[in-house]
């Protein structure tokens, strides 16, 4: 690495540090996505074989998709949504306590938290499949219990997914929320109380807006991959809980429709990046009540 | 909430002990501080002086006796539901709100609608009132030290606790501040409790100062009282210096003994003696000492057979280290306010001082008490 | 009673935590219990314990062709991943340079990007190219959403330091070139060593990008999804309990290394 003596580097060295690395994201990130975009407004080719498609810039692609789809993508925002005012429901309580409460167990407790991540999330999520499953021992012991009716099942619903959803994305919501608590000084709180402020006011005014970049990565981190899950719906769901990830998926697949599959993704990152921006933006400047 | 804005009075903390696991914060503690009062809590880090202003805060809980202001025992009452507040040791200003909100936010928890007018004059009073719409990581050390206190003292607390609340500033800024926040009681008229491990702040601003040793009140009195007439070694040591020499009650003579402090014989006021045996430790402040040449004509008390070891010039006054007969150095400060000729290294002197500025600790005493302790490099607080 | 209701406040939020944890952990229970199973090819039910799924982890079909491409994908996609990226991130957090916010926004668009939109843009990207889905395509795929991730947690580590580090190794006559490696390499090397153990699991656990850009290639995450249906062989949870106390031995040998030099 060529630098200048006087301890800042040659006005060079950043860019060729960045020149490989960014290469790279245009080549494999940014253009896939232009090439997306190109394909989404294609039309198959007259009489030609499956999967092959022309340029004709129809527009309609976009509109007859969304058109088509419009239950699964308020669907995928939907779950998405619950899946992630579940998580930080509980996720903040728990990393407020390993954060101000653990004392010498936090590192022990930080890695049970990420703990999920060194199993794959396939297994665990097939795990809940067949704990919650009419072989498991939940249902079989519910029934007996008469806490849920004969008839009624706990996985291939709405329910099943939802939960595995928030299941899933925890400790992505729980380690921002950590980072972000753990920074709050002890003694900002212990001022509030003392200044008259009870434990709710507290947490009201002073804990929550000062824990606020971690509740907007952590929801963050939940809602973005949520909508755009398919797994969890295509093994804890029924075709009644459909989301939009499962339609591109079996659009590119099944149905080989690239045209119909690249609007509906284009649309599913349009709608994430617009009310991504406005949440931040909501987060950022206002104070939240 | 509970209206507690009504209770007033002296603070009684009765029998107070604290225990962590094994190891015991504060033992037994006993303690009145008068309404109105600026009180100070003087000690070295880990002495139990923070432990007990947050059991007063209501911070912590004590683990065997009580707590009341006035008539109310506020013991296992919560911070929030208490008249006291406190000026945190690093501000612990709220960062995500103006400066104004910050003042304002203990009077907006109490309900009250226009806090415009009475934060406004908590910031004349610290001389901020510019500074409102900034946020607290804008302002310098010195500024968020007044933030602090406004914000505490707009409530019109029945107690104002003070934790190291000048620990982070630098000397010169420190010394005003003080002055200042002196000030500031007599105008508000409020009771300050202050906790400090600096025993020149301390001595500065308050009418009453607790000296604590590991958990412990060693001697309670005014500064005068405290650096006149102390009680233990500790406070001698801490306090300012001391010349502590072992020696043995001899006789009377009215309302004196007769002290020998090796084969000297000198005089010591009885109302002056803590001792509890004939075996003493005679103190004599350095600044109470005459150096004279063995010529001169002395009154007092007179110790003969020094010598000038080390000579320190630091402008009002000069510093001497004087061997006596005994082996021991004794600390001479002397005022450079007369024509006598400083002494030189190796002069041969005797040393003399009024006999009434003697004071006596008990002879099994250690003599080095307090004196390890370097009360201006401690910055951490016995938390 | 006063005092258990008071009791019951104060460990409120801590009874809490461990209901959560308890709801993190028992899938993980789940799958370790059945990988002791003599549950046969389905694995649904529990028929007895025995220890011939560890004594035999490639005895189902396929699992271990499987998990043999899930470790070569992870070993060259976080290579790639952790070189690129730590080189970005020390452009970011050492330089100043025009197009830094750009370079940052262009950190961040994968990370926001819902995995399926990288999947396909990617698959449709290689289909126009006509190269065929597989093993290559897979790897790349992995760098390029690794990359961020690597950039982010070195960017951090690099952030943290005091730059005063530096300068005190350049007033001690380390020139620029010895300080990076003498001061400033082994102190981010931590962070960069955490970068690379999340790019593997990340590429190792990924399903959605791998399934578009890997055609006929069956990887570890893949081969369980398939199976899901008819149920997954007990030597699937063999392999994944063992990935689980790998990376659990890893962590806390990493925070008792860690500890180790803290105390020294």
């Amino acid at each position: 690495m060529k630098m200048s003596k006087s301890g800042i580097s040659s006005p060079r060295t950043p860019y060729l540090l960045l020149l490989p690395g960014i290469g790279f994201l245009f080549t494999f990130f940014i253009w896939p996505i232009a090439n997306l975009a190109q394909t989404s407004t294609q039309t198959p080719v007259a009489g030609g074989d499956t999967g092959s498609y022309e340029q004709t810039l129809r527009w309609r692609n976009y509109i007859d998709a969304f058109v088509e789809n419009k239950e699964q993508f308020g669907r995928s925002f939907l779950y998405a949504s619950l899946a992630t005012i579940l998580a930080l429901a509980i996720a903040y309580p728990l990393a407020y306590a390993i954060a101000f409460k653990a004392g010498k167990l936090k590192n022990v407790l930080l890695v049970l938290v990420v703990a999920p991540f060194f199993t794959s999330f396939l297994l665990r999520t097939i795990a809940w499949k067949q704990i919650l499953g009419e072989q498991g021992f939940v249902v079989p012991t519910l029934r007996s219990l008469h806490i849920i009716a004969p008839s009624t099942t706990l996985t291939s619903s709405a329910f099943a997914v939802v939960a595995g959803m928030t299941y899933n994305f925890l400790p992505f919501m729980t380690l921002p929320l950590y980072a972000s608590i753990d920074r709050i000084d002890p003694r900002t709180l212990e001022a509030s109380g003392d200044l008259y402020a009870n434990g709710f006011t507290t947490f009201r005014k002073v804990t929550f807006p000062l824990s606020l970049p971690g509740v907007v990565a952590g929801t963050l981190l939940t809602f973005i991959p949520a909508a755009g899950d398919y797994v969890n719906a295509a093994i804890l769901g029924s075709p009644e809980t459909k989301m939009i990830g499962n339609v591109i998926d079996s659009r590119f697949f099944k149905i080989v429709d690239y045209p119909t599959a690249a609007a509906l993704s284009f649309t599913l990152m349009a709608a994430i990046l617009v009310l991504v921006t406005v949440y931040i933006r909501k987060a950022g400047t206002e104070e939240l009540v | 909430m509970a209206d507690t804005s009504s209770i007033k009075g002296d603070l009684r903390l009765s029998n107070i002990t604290k225990t962590y696991g094994d190891f015991t914060a504060v033992n037994d503690l006993s303690l009145t501080i008068p309404e109105g009062s600026f009180f100070a809590l003087l000690g070295p880090s880990g002495c139990g002086k923070t432990t007990t202003l947050r059991m007063v805060a209501g911070l912590e809980e004590p683990t065997k006796g009580t707590i009341s202001l006035g008539n109310t025992d506020i013991t296992y009452t919560k911070p929030y539901q208490r008249p006291i507040n406190t000026v945190f040791q690093n501000y612990a200003l709220f960062p995500h709100l103006s400066i104004f909100e910050n003042i304002a936010f203990g009077l907006r928890r109490r309900g009250i609608k226009d806090v415009k007018p009475q934060v406004e004059k908590a910031l004349e009073l610290v001389e901020l009132s510019h500074l409102a719409g900034r946020k607290p990581t804008q302002l310098s050390g010195g500024q968020q030290q007044r933030i602090a206190l406004a914000r505490a003292i707009v409530n019109r607390p029945a107690l104002l606790l003070l934790d190291e609340p000048l620990g982070a500033l630098d000397l010169k800024l420190r010394r005003q501040m003080q002055i200042e926040l002196k000030w500031i009681q007599k105008e508000v008229g409020l009771t300050f409790v202050h906790v400090t491990h600096d025993q020149e702040e301390a001595m500065t601003m308050a009418d009453t100062i607790a000296v604590m040793n590991e958990g412990e009140i060693e001697q309670l009195g005014s500064p005068a009282d405290l650096y006149d007439n102390p009680k233990t070694a500790f406070v001698a040591n801490f306090l300012g210096q001391s010349n502590l020499i072992k020696g043995t009650i001899s006789g009377n003579d009215g309302d004196n003994h007769i002290v020998d402090l090796f084969g000297q014989k000198i005089s010591l006021a009885k109302n002056r003696s803590h001792a509890v045996d004939n075996s003493i430790l005679a103190g004599i402040r350095p600044e109470k000492f005459r150096i004279s040449r063995l010529e001169t004509a002395t009154s007092g008390n007179l110790l003969t057979g020094g010598k000038i070891e080390d000579v320190s010039y630091i402008g009002v006054s000069t510093q001497y280290q004087v061997l006596m007969p005994w082996g021991q150095e004794l600390m001479v400060f002397e005022q450079n306010d007369d024509a006598v000729a400083p002494f030189s290294v190796g002069e041969n002197v005797n040393i003399s001082w009024e006999s009434g500025f003697t004071f006596a600790l008990r002879g099994d005493e250690d003599a080095e008490a307090g004196m390890e302790v370097e009360p201006e490099e401690i910055i951490d607080e016995d938390e | 009673m006063r005092k258990v209701s008071r009791w019951f406040q104060r460990n409120l939020i801590r009874i809490y935590a461990g209901v959560a944890f308890t709801y993190l952990l028992i899938p993980i229970a789940y799958t370790v219990a059945f990988s002791f199973n003599d549950g046969g090819k389905s694995n649904l039910i529990w028929k007895g314990f025995t220890f011939n799924n560890w004594l035999n982890p490639c005895g189902a079909p396929e699992v271990c062709t499987a998990l043999g491409n899930s470790i070569k994908i992870g070993f060259l996609a976080t290579t790639f991943a952790t070189i690129l990226g730590t080189m970005i991130a020390f452009a970011i957090g050492r330089h100043k340079f025009r197009g830094r916010s750009a370079t940052n926004l262009l950190i961040f668009l994968p990370m926001a990007t819902p995995e399926i939109v990288l999947g396909a843009s990617l698959l449709s990207l290689f289909l126009t190219l006509k190269i065929n889905p597989g093993f290559w395509p897979t790897v790349i795929a992995h760098v390029m959403f690794c990359i961020s991730f690597v950039v982010v947690t070195v960017k951090a580590r690099i952030a943290s330091l005091d730059p005063r580090l530096e300068q005190a190794a350049m007033d001690l006559y380390a020139n620029e070139v010895e300080t990076f490696r003498r001061v400033t390499f082994p102190l981010v090397a931590p962070g960069i060593a955490g970068a690379a153990l999340l790019a593997f699991s990340l590429s190792f656990d990924d399903f959605i990008i791998t399934n578009f850009n890997s055609g006929t290639m069956t990887t570890f995450p893949k081969f369980v999804y398939v199976s899901a249906a008819r149920g997954i062989p007990p030597q699937a949870n063999v392999i994944g309990s063992s990935m689980f106390l790998i990376a659990l031995v890893i962590v806390i040998l990493g925070q008792i290394v860690g500890r180790k030099r803290a105390v020294k």
